[in-house]
């Protein structure tokens, strides 16, 4: 079932919220909802789910207008970043909730719901909890049988706040594989929210990135991390290097490198900030080429199969990291103090003036 | 290196002979623990075992005599009947001040929530007198179910009254932080499951409230038990009929008969230990089963 969003406004008090934001949410996908905290993505999330009301604005499942439905009419599964499970419930009293508090009339036998969800807890693989109470559960199975408890009333969009917010960084990363592994099983429209870039790219079949309660750009999670829309989303995505630069009819000057920009090509002798990920930096021991990025090694640093470089050089504020594979590095035989050379492999120039309108530069 | 070793030698020993025992991390147990015995000594254990040492000088008959006189069994039956009826009464309002309290904004919300704590603060007496004055058949409230033939001072339900009254702070001031503390989200869950409002409090709020009702409503009933200021003015004190039985030791000690007024005082002590026992087993079967 795909969910439409149309137009959405919602303040609290002066702050707003969520500023004027449309989605199409297609049916059968992951979506991630991604943003600092205050970009408004859990309040959005709230009110595709009806727990909280839209100033104005209309929420549609399938076509089908839910604006003005209570959270309990919409029939969607919501899982909360503090799994809300019900302390003095068993994991089976608790999946089992969403059937027994159904109208009798529609309600399935015990048998039926005995079944269903023994079938759920297995498919969240905690068939083995099921006489337990949720105090004895680790974070991570509680919140898969938050999961289980929100599918078991066969929900027509799941929705996720920060499912993985709560859990330490080795369970959130097994959990979120396997949250994508079973939404390829059951397939059901799903939104989740999170503030952390990874698991948006790792999970996800769309990003939507959000900031200051509106959206910055939507798409594939290849599409937002290669192709950022805007300098906030470069820098959210991950670390990024910042380059002054001047852009004039088509060219950006570094230095003495120059990098062709198309889109620009209708500047004329303007400053601007050229975005490089530490990856996309090639370190080169000297200038053969004439045109690489002069600099000097500050510290080094092996983590594992990489090397983390901090670099000073006179065309950024701050020093450069750049990062490259261990075998690589010590063929250059570069040592700390040394002077190196930097060439860009992939850049991405803004103008100044684009770059003033993100108030998150110094966050980042 | 030489000093070094030299210190090292001569530090060695000395730091096991300064620690020939574990010590606890907090210190100062031995003071405060002495301190808390002696304390609760003086407050509680020396005046019950006064007591009980006192009511044993009287031969067994005696004391038969003295508990079992049918004024005194009116009385218990009274006591315990009218703090039962008060304690669940203030169960039910108590558990609603609460709610209201907890979860809406209104004007002048902090003066009512302090006006909760007035049966803590004011003297029984003057609260009373109060009562009397509000439900006697001339009173303001008292007089409308004149009309009806109900009389409330003076009567059984003029106990239940006051005890009602000194009762009320218990059960709110145990129910409200708990019902602060309740996630909201428990709430939400249960709505986005289906649950309709009235299946949510019967079937997530209360259950979670459920300890924290048993410890008010016991408390507010081991209150009742043994209240005697409010409740003398308003009962009218006529025999068999509206005598509690803290006023009923009373009266015994008046009348010199202090063997009576002690063979009545274990009663409710034996009865308030009874109390505490099931007060207790209830706590602790509420709380395996309701707040794991």
């Amino acid at each position: 079932m795909s969910i439409g969003v149309d137009r959405i406004n919602k303040r609290f008090n002066n702050f707003i919220a969520v500023d004027n934001v449309s989605l199409e949410l297609p049916e059968g996908q992951l979506t991630a909802l991604l943003g600092p905290s205050g970009s408004g993505k859990t309040t959005l999330l709230r009110i595709i789910a009806g727990l909280e009301q839209a100033d104005s604005g209309r929420i549609e499942f399938h076509g089908k207008d839910q604006t003005h439905e209570h959270v309990s009419d919409r029939g969607v599964g919501f899982v909360f970043q503090h799994y809300a499970l019900f302390k003095h419930m068993t994991v089976f009293e608790n999946v089992a909730y969403g059937l027994t508090v159904k109208p009798r009339r529609e309600r399935p036998n015990k048998e039926a719901i005995r079944k269903k969800v023994m079938s759920l807890l297995e498919l969240v693989q905690l068939d083995w909890t099921a006489h337990r109470y949720p105090a004895q559960l680790s974070g991570g199975q509680r919140q898969r049988i938050a999961l289980a408890r929100a599918l078991a009333v066969e929900p027509k969009v799941l929705l996720l706040d920060e499912p993985f917010g709560a859990l330490d960084a080795k369970v959130r990363a097994e959990l979120r594989r396997w949250l994508r592994r079973l939404h390829d099983e059951i397939h059901v429209t799903s939104v989740f929210v999170t503030h952390d870039q990874e698991e948006a790219l790792e999970v996800s079949d769309r990003v939507v990135v959000m900031n200051n309660g509106r959206v910055e750009q939507e798409g594939t999670p290849e599409e937002v991390y290669d192709h950022p829309a805007n300098p906030f989303v470069y820098r959210f995505l991950g670390n990024v290097n910042l380059f002054h630069a001047r852009v004039h009819e088509g060219t950006a000057t570094i230095g003495d490198l120059r990098v062709p920009v198309p889109e620009h090509s209708d500047s004329k002798e303007q400053d601007a900030l050229a975005y490089i990920r530490p990856h996309e930096i090639d370190v080169l021991a000297n200038n053969e080429s004439g045109d690489a990025i002069h600099a000097i090694i500050k510290s080094i640093l092996v983590v594992g199969p990489t090397v983390r470089l901090e670099l000073q050089t006179e065309h950024s504020k701050e020093l450069i990291q750049a990062e490259l594979p261990k075998h690589q590095f010590r063929g250059l035989g570069l040592l700390q103090g040394d002077e190196a050379w930097l060439r860009p492999m992939q850049s991405k120039v803004f103008l100044r003036e684009e770059d003033a309108t993100n108030p998150q530069e110094s966050d980042l | 290196m030489s000093g070094d070793h030299n210190s090292m030698t001569t530090l060695a020993p000395s730091s096991v002979l300064r620690s020939p025992r574990p010590r606890n991390v907090i210190p100062g147990f031995n003071i405060t623990m002495g301190f808390s015995l002696l304390y609760i000594s003086f407050l509680f254990l020396i005046p019950v075992g006064g007591l009980l040492l006192f009511t044993m000088t009287q031969s067994w008959e005696q004391f038969w005599r003295a508990i079992s006189h049918p004024q005194v069994v009116a009385s218990y039956k009274l006591s315990f009947g009218a703090s039962l009826i008060g304690a669940t009464i203030n169960l039910v309002f108590g558990l609603l001040v609460s709610w209201v309290l907890v979860r809406y904004q209104f004007p002048f919300k902090r003066f009512v929530d302090a006006l909760i704590d007035l049966p803590f603060a004011l003297p029984t007496a003057v609260a009373g007198i109060a009562l009397v004055t509000l439900y006697a058949s001339t009173g303001w409230v008292g007089q409308y179910f004149d009309v009806y033939g109900i009389r409330i001072a003076y009567t059984q339900i003029g106990v239940v009254i006051a005890l009602t009254y000194i009762g009320l702070p218990f059960v709110v001031r145990t129910v409200q932080p708990v019902l602060e503390d309740l996630e909201s989200e428990l709430e939400e869950a249960s709505a986005a499951l289906g649950a309709n409002r009235l299946t949510t409090i019967r079937r997530v709020i209360l259950p979670a409230l459920m300890p924290a009702l048993l410890t008010g409503y016991a408390l507010a009933f081991a209150r009742a038990l043994g209240e005697y200021g409010s409740v003398v003015f308003i009962s009218g004190n006529l025999p068999y009929l509206t005598e509690i039985t803290p006023l009923l030791i009373v009266a015994k000690a008046e009348q010199y008969d202090y063997h009576g007024a002690a063979a009545i005082g274990t009663v409710m002590l034996l009865a308030a230990f009874v109390m505490l026992l099931v007060i207790n087993g209830l706590q602790w079967w509420s709380t395996r089963r309701f707040s794991h």
